[in-house]
């Protein structure tokens, strides 16, 4: 995805020479437009007999600078950001397939249309801007009518180059339920995890702990030192349960989160395993609870796999609040080729974080380094008022 | 001797404390809340503490931050902390807080009575004794220098004189001599480069050497 870059650094409204040198350049893009609308139409016909691929694989990019330009030039003549939406090609697409993600894009098929409009409707709007200001006589029609001419233009390119907010709301619902899916399914999850956790471990040495207590019970008066082995049987049974209800709890909302927030969590997690790995935290705050326990999960995921797979003799762990954006990195010098879509665990982080429009993107070349970004947008809370042993 | 024991589940403070009673120790402060736990610490008259690292108000880890607070007021001041869950995070940052006396365990640990009033014994003696659990996970890790220099059996002492296990006992636990462990411990310091004093501070230097503290 390209990021428009806007012809003119200023912030101002444009002026009337500067609306009209944008026409002039709009005439001058029209013979460029007109090429790729021809090209774009052959080029998908032509797609049936692979032949028109390579067409596509040119013309396309072509239209989107075109439409850039013109994105461009709105956003200064409308004063508000036209920004360019185009599905992500994925990393190591081949070529075909890049095509099918273009064809796919809404986008695409709407600069398609502009372009028909632009090469017509738009050209027209253009050219009167000049032959207004060319014409010297019309200069009076020029200088009133320039600005609601370009501001027409800049609107018709707009409509077509933008989405609308309809459009904007409907793919936000698409993204909401699907990631309300995701977390539903993960919390049913979740809770049938728990439940098989509880009933094959502290339940059942729990009945077992019954079972010796009873039997020592029975056997107090015939055979002391029987009901001597079962009682301590039963403390060992005991000591089992009491592991096992640890595992638990760490594995709903492990306690050193709760006690320490996210930097203290990371830091224990940090120590538990059997590489170096160096945490730099700087937080304000604390962010909300449930984004705090779903990064801390990211980044205990992101780290097992470093001591699993990675082969690395380092690792480090950074933690930082910016712009509205908590940002967790975590990196090691292993041998690389990590990837998220193997592993169910990473994409367990991807949909847990999707919950808060969050997101994780992975860089990891064959050779290593291999750098998880992991980011959630969320506020800090004021500092928390270190637990004290101060009466509340 | 006169302890400080501070647990606010009334059901375990009372076994905690017939079980120390029991054997031989007397509670001069028995508090269940985090803010009484200040002025129980303060009073001169306590000779050690048995801490829980969750306490109201905020069930987080005031326990373990009036250990360490306590601990700077009187360096030395002996303390047990006992918890549902050990982090090694926690047995550093305890460790960190002075040379020994510092005793870090799961609360099921106390289910061996005996076992458990001798760490007490030991850790007011200005001994350390950590869990298992803290010593199983820090030899998991993999180390580097200079603790790579110790050989496995010498790492495995090591993790006992964690623990706090007296040399007969790691004997006993190994199936060797004593004089195999002492021969052991003396390496350790060696590869260590710990300076030759009190044999108790050593051990205490070692077990924060391999604690990376």
């Amino acid at each position: 995805m390209t990021a428009v870059t806007l012809p003119l650094e200023t912030t101002r409204a444009p002026g009337r020479l500067r609306l009209t040198s944008y026409a002039a350049w709009q005439l001058l893009l029209w013979i460029p437009t007109l090429v790729a609308v021809v090209f774009m139409v052959l080029g998908g016909t032509l797609a049936i007999a692979w032949l028109g691929i390579g067409l596509l694989l040119w013309v396309v990019p072509m239209m989107r600078w075109l439409a850039g330009r013109h994105r461009a030039m709105a956003a200064q003549t409308l004063g508000v950001p036209v920004p360019a939406e185009y599905r992500p090609v994925p990393e190591g697409t081949h070529l075909v397939g890049r095509v099918m993600v273009w064809a796919l894009d809404p986008m695409t098929w709407r600069e398609l249309a502009w372009a028909l409009v632009s090469v017509t409707l738009g050209l027209l709007l253009s050219m009167i801007a000049v032959l207004l200001f060319v014409c010297v006589v019309t200069g009076a029609l020029w200088w009133f009518g320039i600005e609601p001419i370009m501001r027409a233009r800049a609107r018709l390119d707009c409509l077509f180059l933008s989405y609308g907010r309809t459009e904007r709301l409907e793919q936000r619902v698409a993204d909401l339920t699907q990631s309300r899916a995701h977390v539903v399914d993960h919390s049913a999850a979740e809770l049938r995890r728990l439940e098989r956790d509880l009933h094959d471990g502290a339940q059942a040495r729990l009945v077992a702990l019954s079972m010796s207590l009873g039997m020592a019970d029975e056997a107090f008066d015939t055979d002391p030192e029987r009901a001597r082995r079962l009682v301590s049987e039963a403390r060992s049974t005991t000591t089992a349960a009491l592991g096992d209800l640890r595992s638990v709890v760490r594995g709903i909302h492990p306690p050193v989160l709760a006690d320490r927030g996210l930097t203290g969590g990371v830091e224990a997690l940090a120590l538990d395993l059997p590489l170096p790995v160096e945490v730099e935290a700087r937080l304000e705050g604390r962010p909300p609870a449930p984004v705090e326990s779903a990064l801390y999960f990211g980044i205990a995921e992101c780290l097992a796999n470093v001591g699993k797979h990675a082969g690395a003799e380092h690792a480090w762990v950074r933690i930082r609040h910016r712009d509205g954006v908590l940002r967790a990195i975590v990196g090691d010098d292993g041998r690389g080729g990590a990837d998220p879509a193997t592993g169910s665990g990473m994409l367990g982080v991807m949909r847990r974080l999707a919950a808060f429009d969050g997101t994780m993107s992975v860089s990891s070349p064959a050779g290593g380094p291999t750098i998880i970004t992991l980011e959630v947008p969320c506020g800090l809370s004021s500092p928390k008022t270190t637990p004290s042993s101060e009466p509340d | 001797m006169r302890l400080v024991l501070a647990e606010d589940n009334a059901l375990l403070r009372a076994g905690l404390s017939t079980l120390l009673e029991s054997h031989g120790f007397s509670i001069l402060h028995a508090v269940d809340h985090a803010a009484d736990l200040d002025a129980a610490l303060a009073d001169p008259a306590a000779e050690a503490a048995v801490l829980d690292v969750r306490m109201p108000p905020t069930f987080t880890d005031e326990g373990l931050r009036a250990a360490i607070t306590a601990r700077a007021a009187r360096p030395g001041f002996p303390v047990m902390v006992l918890s549902q869950y050990v982090e090694s995070l926690y047995a550093r940052e305890l460790l960190a807080s002075g040379t020994g006396a510092v005793g870090y365990l799961l609360k099921d640990r106390v289910a061996d009575v005996a076992e458990f009033a001798e760490g007490v014994r030991r850790v007011a003696a200005g001994g350390t004794v950590l869990d298992p659990e803290v010593v199983a996970t820090v030899l998991a890790r993999r180390r580097e220098e200079p603790l790579d220099r110790l050989t496995a059996r010498e790492r495995e002492v090591l993790g006992l004189m964690a623990e706090g296990r007296s040399n007969a006992a790691i004997a006993q636990r190994l199936s060797v001599t004593e004089k195999a462990v002492s021969k052991h411990i003396n390496a350790i310091f060696t590869k260590l480069d710990l300076p030759v004093d009190e044999d108790d501070h050593r051990r205490v230097r070692a077990v924060l050497a391999w604690l990376r503290v």
